[in-house]
């Protein structure tokens, strides 16, 4: 704006203080249009951008061996990691273990320290009630004949690891990669390796069901784009009628459906296309049917609204002008509907990158996305870290993806009706 | 689509085919959620086909249970306000976006719109630690936030939209006649975007009261929406109320939509529009 | 960063104001009680919370959970508890009062001597309901061809993919499939917890899953257990007994329960620590704990009574279907409550694991 008025300002007499008068009402309006964003900017700010920092920091923050072994921790930093710690790590072991019995966190500690070395729940709490019955030193000798294992090194070197209130532990166990006694950075063997092909499949899946979304979504935006507006209309609403229903019911919809005993299978049956039951509830067919009808709407909308602004009388002209009907929707129409069908698979795939009901209600145990696994380690086993650092992976594959589609797109031309 | 009268016979075919695929897709589309309807007069506790029996008992059960009606109670209040808060927000904003020369406008949008673009259950867990340190966790006010937060985007989005075809000298035409800010807003702008505010509202809306993994993790019993009640009725007590609670929802979408659509004719007949 | 606090403190102000004006909150003498849902809670809505209603005005607030721990330990931790009371399983209220989320319960306010509940059922900080039991179950109304009128009697015929064909329901925590896993590997019942304590003794309980893996259906809330096998989505699955039985005394379906093995466990009132309810809990928890109460709930679903005095009062045809019926407990054993509080996380995540693969 600026660029443009300037000149014609500079020739007025005087010009110097209308110039200055005007950048005045100009900054001023930008200061409005500033002001009208602060509200929501700093409302995302606080709701959503602020807890996702917290999350991130979980999954690099662990203090907890810190903060329930204060002692042990500043003793264990002075260690070499050969052999057994002195005396003086012993005492402050015993002291901070009895401390942690006596405010009932010993199984906490124990908690920890057994994501690494398993069984060492039962050992910790063992070891606490040990040390505090134990009243006076020398400890090492006395702690190591009653609780064997402060007499193996690995063990040490665990607690320091663990003592270090950031770690990358989280982030190397997502990635199937753990720590072997001399703090190297090993694979998990092959049959503990998880997280990998769990986010292969929800990569898999994800693009699957958004291609499938497309294929079938845009012919009917097609013809509701071409159709007169009466028909559009009544089409739109069959569209909208499985947008506006909830995920739940059209979830349950499907376990009704794909049932052994349900009525897909009873079709099969009795028009003779098999002989017995088939199985699709519980399978990945059954997460992708699924997942495909309830994306469906979200890419076909973005699509519709597209198409809805191209004018019939392109193709006309390409007609005329002698292509055929492939060659002219080919050349003509399909390159003007890319927005549409950019924003909405972008919608899709991010959507599904995040499905975890639905295929923890249709789908079999080798069908569950990454979402599933974020959930199960904050709600049921109570591994914070785990949960946040799958988060995090998650987070960054979806913001490359996002400046992708920014990058060949443009965010500003993302339409939802 | 009519067929042009100079179509070629594998054109006509191709027409052809192209219709029936467009009628199985629509099938597949509406099928699956009238599925559950019948099943909502079912006689047994199963959600098995076929049927021993109708009956009326899962509308006995959710209109007496008072777990449903407040569920009921709490999801409207939440998506209410989550409307009203997302709504003036996002509307504001893609109004300060869309003025020329935004700085940063890019970043800004991006920021903006992120919770739609982060998956879900990324929002929930942040959510969760987050809320749960402000005492905002369980609580009704505080899933409001979280629902306001999911919901922004779409607003933004859609008035954006609406507005990338504004004609701004309008604003200033107004301002220019001694309009003053909030009369030119009420009087010039505000119809014209109205569409895409309307669409935006209904948009924020739905994202409130069909979320629920946001709410498994920071809902309480007290604090339970419709959804979260539902997810129950299929996990924790299988129970066919829940398809009870379905079919009034399909019947009070239908409403809904058969409103709108009756409306826009009614608006185009008034305004003289032909189809 | 001070004004966006600010405002965004006036917003959430404004917005609490606003609801609250809008729904009347008042929460006192309301307790919000939270159980496993279905048959189960429904179970316990008859026994306990609609007398315990009429007679004390106290409202009771329902809710389900299904065993995680997290909401709770949180709910705990930032000191803003909206659970009051739990009905937990062993290992939870165990974990719960080494990890300091449960309160300790004190027994003279219960009004029940400790020593008349069921032997390891009354714990520190939880206090035993119900005797229950896993146990699996096939429906007689529905039997495959395949079975050739034969029917599975004892845990090796669950593991038995050749004899009896078709699809298992298990419950997808690592508890009692493991334990079941290794008896039907031959494993004597009396050392079961003792191998699943070597990391060997874990490896042969998942192989000898892995022989029936590809036909498994995996359920993770109570109810889902007799609704997979009432639509034919499995043959065979593995159920708390009660919910078993529910499904045939009242929806009448012909589903045959098989003790053989049977998986005693109690479950437990248990009450968060911080909830600002404490009283309130303990008065609720004295009225449960009330042998003539507690012999009301074994008529509704059945489970037996975690009290000794309880047991007169429950009629001779009931007791009969109980898992503490003489008939029923020939192999039965009682799952080792510590073993699971220490090891029962570690394997859940080793189970999920093996699930994904």
């Amino acid at each position: 704006m600026v660029s443009t008025t300037a000149p014609t300002v500079g020739l007025i007499a005087g010009g110097a203080s209308l110039k200055a008068q005007l950048r005045r009402a100009e900054r001023a309006r930008k200061l409005k249009a500033i002001g009208l964003v602060v509200p929501l900017f700093a409302f995302i700010l606080v709701s959503f951008v602020i807890p996702i920092g917290v999350m991130l920091f979980q999954s690099i923050y662990d203090p907890d061996i810190k903060r329930l072994m204060p002692g042990t921790a500043e003793a264990l930093a002075r260690w070499d990691g050969q052999g057994i710690p002195d005396e003086a790590t012993f005492a402050a072991l015993v002291t901070d273990l009895a401390a942690a019995q006596k405010v009932k966190k010993a199984a906490l500690i124990g908690r920890r320290l057994n994501y690494e070395l398993s069984g060492m729940r039962s050992d910790i709490v063992k070891s606490a009630k040990i040390a505090s019955k134990m009243e006076m030193g020398p400890y090492k000798e006395a702690l190591i004949e009653q609780a064997t294992l402060w007499g193996e090194r690995d063990v040490w070197a665990v607690v320091k690891r663990a003592a270090q209130p950031y770690t990358p532990y989280f982030f190397v166990t997502s990635m199937d990669l753990k720590y072997d006694s001399d703090d190297n950075v090993v694979p998990v063997p092959e049959n503990e390796a998880v997280y990998k092909d769990v986010f292969l499949r929800t990569l898999h899946i994800s693009l699957l069901v958004t291609f499938l979304t497309l294929v079938l979504g845009y012919p009917i935006a097609y013809m509701m784009a071409t159709q007169p507006p009466r028909v559009a209309n009544l089409l739109l609403i069959l569209v909208l009628l499985p947008f506006w229903t909830s995920l739940l019911v059209r979830t349950t919809a499907w376990v009704v459906l794909l049932q052994t005993q349900g009525p897909i299978n009873d079709l099969l049956m009795a028009s003779g296309l098999v002989n017995e039951r088939v199985q699709l509830i519980f399978t990945r067919f059954g997460t992708i049917a699924a997942m495909t009808h309830i994306q469906l709407p979200f890419t076909v909308l973005p699509i519709y609204s597209v198409m809805k602004t191209i004018s019939p009388s392109h193709m006309r002209a390409a007609r005329s002008l002698g292509a055929n009907s492939f060659y002219a929707f080919v050349r003509v129409y399909f390159p003007q509907t890319l927005p549409g069908v950019a924003a909405g698979c972008l919608l899709t795939f991010i959507l599904c990158l995040g499905y975890y009901i639905t295929p923890a209600l249709v789908g079999g145990p080798t069908d569950q996305l990454i979402s599933t696994y974020i959930a199960l380690f904050t709600n049921s086993t109570v591994n914070w870290g785990m949960g946040s650092a799958l988060g995090t992976i998650l987070l960054v594959a979806t913001l490359v993806l996002y400046f992708v589609y920014n990058r060949l797109v443009g965010i500003d031309r993302m339409r939802l009706t | 689509m009519a067929l042009p009268a100079y179509a070629t016979p594998i054109e006509r075919a191709w027409y052809v085919a192209f219709r029936v695929i467009c009628v199985v897709v629509f099938v597949f589309l509406v099928v699956p959620v009238l599925i559950v309807i019948p099943l909502s007069f079912n006689s047994e506790a199963f959600f098995t086909f076929p049927m021993p029996g109708l009956s009326l008992r899962w509308y006995e059960d959710f209109f007496g249970s008072e777990r449903w009606l407040t569920a009921i109670k709490n999801s409207a209040i939440i998506a209410s306000s989550t409307t009203v808060f997302a709504t003036t927000l996002g509307t504001l904003a893609a109004l300060g976006l869309s003025r020329a020369g935004f700085p940063g406008r890019a970043l800004v949008m991006s920021l903006l719109i992120s919770p739609i673009i982060v998956p879900v259950v990324i929002s929930a867990l942040g959510m969760y630690f987050f809320y749960n340190t402000l005492g905002l966790i369980s609580t009704i006010p505080g899933i409001i936030l979280a629902h306001t937060a999911l919901a922004t985007p779409f607003v933004v989005i859609t008035v954006t939209a609406t507005l990338m075809g504004f004609d701004h000298t309008l604003t200033r035409a107004a301002a220019g006649l001694g309009g003053r800010p909030h009369t030119v807003f009420f009087r010039v702008i505000l119809p014209l975007i109205l569409p895409g505010v309307i669409s935006g509202a209904l948009f924020a809306f739905i994202t409130s009261w069909d979320e629920l993994i946001v709410v498994l993790f920071i809902a309480s019993p007290e604090t339970r929406t419709l959804p979260r009640q539902m997810f129950s009725g299929i996990r924790d007590q299988i129970s066919p109320t829940i398809t009870a609670a379905a079919t009034i929802l399909i019947c009070l979408s239908v409403v809904l939509l058969t409103t709108v659509e009756l409306l826009r004719r009614r608006s185009e007949k008034l305004r003289g529009v032909r189809p | 960063m001070t004004r966006v606090k600010q405002r965004s403190t006036v917003l959430g102000a404004l917005a609490v104001a606003g609801v609250l004006a809008a729904t009347g909150v008042k929460a006192e003498d309301t307790l919000t009680v939270v159980s496993w849902g279905g048959a189960y809670s429904e179970s316990q809505r008859k026994a306990y919370y609609e007398p315990f209603m009429a007679e004390t005005g106290i409202k009771i607030i329902e809710a389900e959970w299904n065993g995680d721990v997290a909401q709770v330990r949180a709910m705990s931790e930032s000191g803003n508890v909206t659970w009051d009371v739990i009905d937990t399983g062993s290992a939870e209220g165990i974990a719960g009062c080494d990890q300091g989320w449960l309160e300790e319960i004190d027994y003279a306010m219960l009004a029940q001597p400790r020593e008349k509940f069921v032997v390891g059922g009354a714990l520190d900080c939880a206090v035993a309901t119900i005797v229950y039991s896993t146990v699996y179950g096939y429906d007689a109304g529905n039997l495959p061809a395949a079975w050739n009128g034969q029917v599975p009697t004892t845990i090796a015929d669950f593991f038995d993919l050749e004899k009896f064909p078709g699809k298992r329901g298990l419950y997808k925590r690592p508890f009692v499939s493991l334990e079941w896993a290794l008896v039907a590997d031959g494993v004597a019942q009396a050392d079961v917890y003792d191998v699943l304590r070597t990391p060997e003794g874990v490896d042969r309980a998942f192989a000898k899953l892995d022989t029936i893996k590809d036909q498994v259906v995996w359920w993770e809330a109570g109810a889902q257990a007799p609704e997979i096998l009432a639509n034919g989505e499995v043959v065979m699955t593995s159920a708390w007994n009660g919910r078993l039985y529910n499904a045939v005394k009242n929806e009448g379906r012909k589903f045959v329960l098989v003790w053989d093995h049977q998986a005693l466990d109690f479950d437990y009132w248990t009450v968060v620590k911080g909830t600002p309810k404490l009283d309130l809990a303990y008065k609720f928890l004295a009225y449960a704990s009330d042998p003539v109460n507690m012999a009301r709930q074994s008529q509704f679903i059945a489970y037996g009574p975690s009290h000794a005095d309880a047991i007169p009062h429950i009629p001779q045809d009931v007791l009969k279907d109980l898992p503490t019926a003489p008939e029923n407990m020939a192999t039965a054993f009682t799952q080792d409550a510590q073993f699971w509080a220490d090891n029962g996380e570690a394997l859940t995540e080793r189970m999920n694991a093996w699930l994904a693969q």
